[in-house]
């Protein structure tokens, strides 16, 4: 059973220079690990890898049951210089929110 | 400062172009004592730079006559100070032009504190071999083209101002949280040793500088994010006490939520490592911050933390960088996207037998794959539309792409509908290096008698 991000998580995107940062908020504490397990760099790189350069860097804030991922060279040079239409890449993050996870099935899920 | 044991502190604006009425709503029903426009965006400083150099009077954000008419007889009425960085490329300006809408309202003769020393164009001339952050070339590099060159200034300035008594404070380029922050320490004492204090402070002036972006907006997503009354969504306050304590909470009555979910959206936003948010006044550490929900609409937040302020300023240098041209047309129906493909490859050969060359170009299908790129595998919608955009130094070549693209109506593929103006934009774009704050002389001067 594959599950979305958008199925576990919200999140909101903003731009600093060239870089996007896409943050990743549970709705439930008890997902965190799950995504935390899943939602790695590298699949974070895969399914923006036709848009951004990279690389993608990411930070837990346990805290707030989140994650901060900054995605480098994501925003076409970034908002002064970019051709994009969205210059901040503030609609990114739903390209976060539908990567699809391969599997539920883990300690999280029991 | 009055002894007063909690401050109520308003956003009125998170951008230049933010909505005018709820400020208006914050300051008649919200109870506050100060309202923050935050107007400023990475390059509109560089903009209004410019602005100036065509007329000395100009250079303030524009919009400071609307949002200065819209909360200032209210504001007045209700002893609501008002701090912004409308000033903008020439705070002074920006402080006449807001005395004369005072004026003009029938309020009298309203002093206003100016934060003078954003401006440090002249101190970086001097010093060209500092580093680009972002490429690690020298300043040297995009001198020679340099519109502005702005450092962010702390909340240290912003007491400074609030401390001559003035009721509206107008600064140029300040970092967004600090003008928040600068009112908790006119208000309480707080000083830069008080890191628990102003570590909280900054928290809330991050939370608080986007507007709406806390109450609702931005956020909502039907049937996941539901917002009530997203329409009439109202604009933040935070109550910050002498201790430090924070609630974020928004205008009785408007539409819009405020709760943890909005909260820690708004608390990570635009943040890199979330261990080390640099700001003026502090290196903030969000990672032990916790939101509770106090009330309806109302929010607690607690646990922030931060390491001193480092000792260099981060400067905004917008210099002139070439033009940017476009032009867009649309196609629908059967096989609208094999048309519109057409068209961009006929309008890509018909630039290069003009001899146009462009350092960046790009071809976007909206509805296709113009916000997310194209994954090759997505479905055709029924209609679509071509934007073709490119960046060059030649005006010329800018303006060509709009001009061909709009050609495609008599000169490309069959039935191409709804083209546009060329359109031609300067591109004002920004880099960053760290200045000593040694090397920064900040002021505050006031306009009019106190």
């Amino acid at each position: 059973m594959s599950v979305r991000v958008y199925d576990l998580a919200h999140g909101r995107a903003g731009d600093k220079g060239n870089a996007s940062n896409i943050s990743v908020i549970c709705y439930e504490e008890k997902d965190w690990e799950f995504l935390q397990r899943e939602l790695t760099p590298e699949r974070v790189m895969e399914a923006f890898r036709h848009i951004a350069g990279g690389p993608v860097r990411r930070y837990e804030l346990r805290n707030l049951k989140a994650f901060n991922f900054v995605i480098e060279k994501a925003l076409g040079g970034g908002v002064t210089i970019s051709l994009a239409q969205d210059v901040h890449g503030k609609s990114l993050c739903n390209v976060m929110l539908g990567i699809e996870l391969p599997d539920r099935t883990g300690p999280t899920a029991l | 400062m009055d002894g007063k044991d909690t401050v109520r502190i308003g956003a009125g604006a998170g951008t230049s172009d933010d909505r005018m009425v709820p400020a208006l709503e914050l300051a008649e029903r919200g109870d506050i004592d100060y309202l923050v426009f935050e107007c400023l965006a990475e390059r509109t400083v560089a903009r209004e730079n410019l602005a100036r150099t065509k007329d000395p009077d100009k250079g303030y954000t524009p919009s400071l006559h609307e949002r200065l008419r819209t909360v200032l007889p209210t504001c007045v009425r209700r002893n609501i100070r008002i701090i912004s960085n409308m000033g903008a490329a020439n705070p002074i300006g920006g402080a006449r032009a807001a005395r004369r809408e005072a004026k003009e309202l029938g309020l009298g003769d309203i002093p206003v504190a100016v934060v003078l020393g954003d401006d440090v164009s002249d101190i970086v001339r001097r010093h060209p071999a500092l580093t680009i952050l972002e490429t690690g070339e020298p300043l040297e590099s995009i001198l020679q083209r340099m519109a502005s060159a702005n450092a962010y200034l702390g909340a240290d300035v912003v007491c400074e101002a609030l401390a001559t008594g003035a009721p509206i404070v107008l600064t140029g380029r300040v970092a967004d949280p600090s003008l928040f922050l600068g009112p908790m320490m006119h208000e309480f004492g707080w000083s830069y040793d008080d890191l628990p204090k102003i570590a909280q402070g900054t928290a809330a002036g991050h939370l608080l500088e986007c507007s709406a972006q806390v109450t609702g907006g931005c956020f909502g997503w039907p049937g996941k994010k539901e917002v009530p009354d997203l329409a009439n969504v109202g604009y933040p306050f935070a109550d910050v006490g002498r201790d430090g304590t924070v609630t974020i909470g928004k205008t009785p009555g408007s539409g819009g939520r405020v709760d943890v979910m909005t909260c820690t959206e708004q608390q990570i936003y635009e943040i890199h490592d979330p261990t080390a948010y640099y700001t003026p006044d502090c290196v903030l550490d969000i990672t032990g911050i916790r939101l509770i929900q106090e009330a309806k609409d109302r929010v607690r937040v607690e646990g922030a933390r931060a390491k001193p302020r480092t000792d260099t300023y981060k400067v905004t240098v917008g210099y002139a960088d070439g033009f940017i041209g476009e032009g867009e047309v649309s196609y629908g129906g059967i096989d609208a996207v094999a048309r519109a493909k057409w068209a961009a490859e006929v309008v890509k050969e018909r630039l290069r037998l003009r001899g146009f060359a462009y350092d960046d170009f790009r071809v976007d299908l909206i509805g296709v794959s113009s916000l997310h790129g194209d994954t090759g595998d997505r479905p055709e919608p029924y209609e679509v539309r071509l934007r073709i955009a490119g960046r060059t130094p030649d005006r010329r070549a800018a303006h060509a792409i709009g001009f061909e693209v709009r050609a495609m109506h008599i000169n490309g593929p069959g039935g191409a509908g709804g083209g546009c103006e060329p359109r031609v934009r300067d591109v004002l774009a920004v880099k960053s290096v760290l200045l000593p704050k040694q090397l920064v002389k900040t002021k505050v001067v006031v306009e009019g008698v106190l």
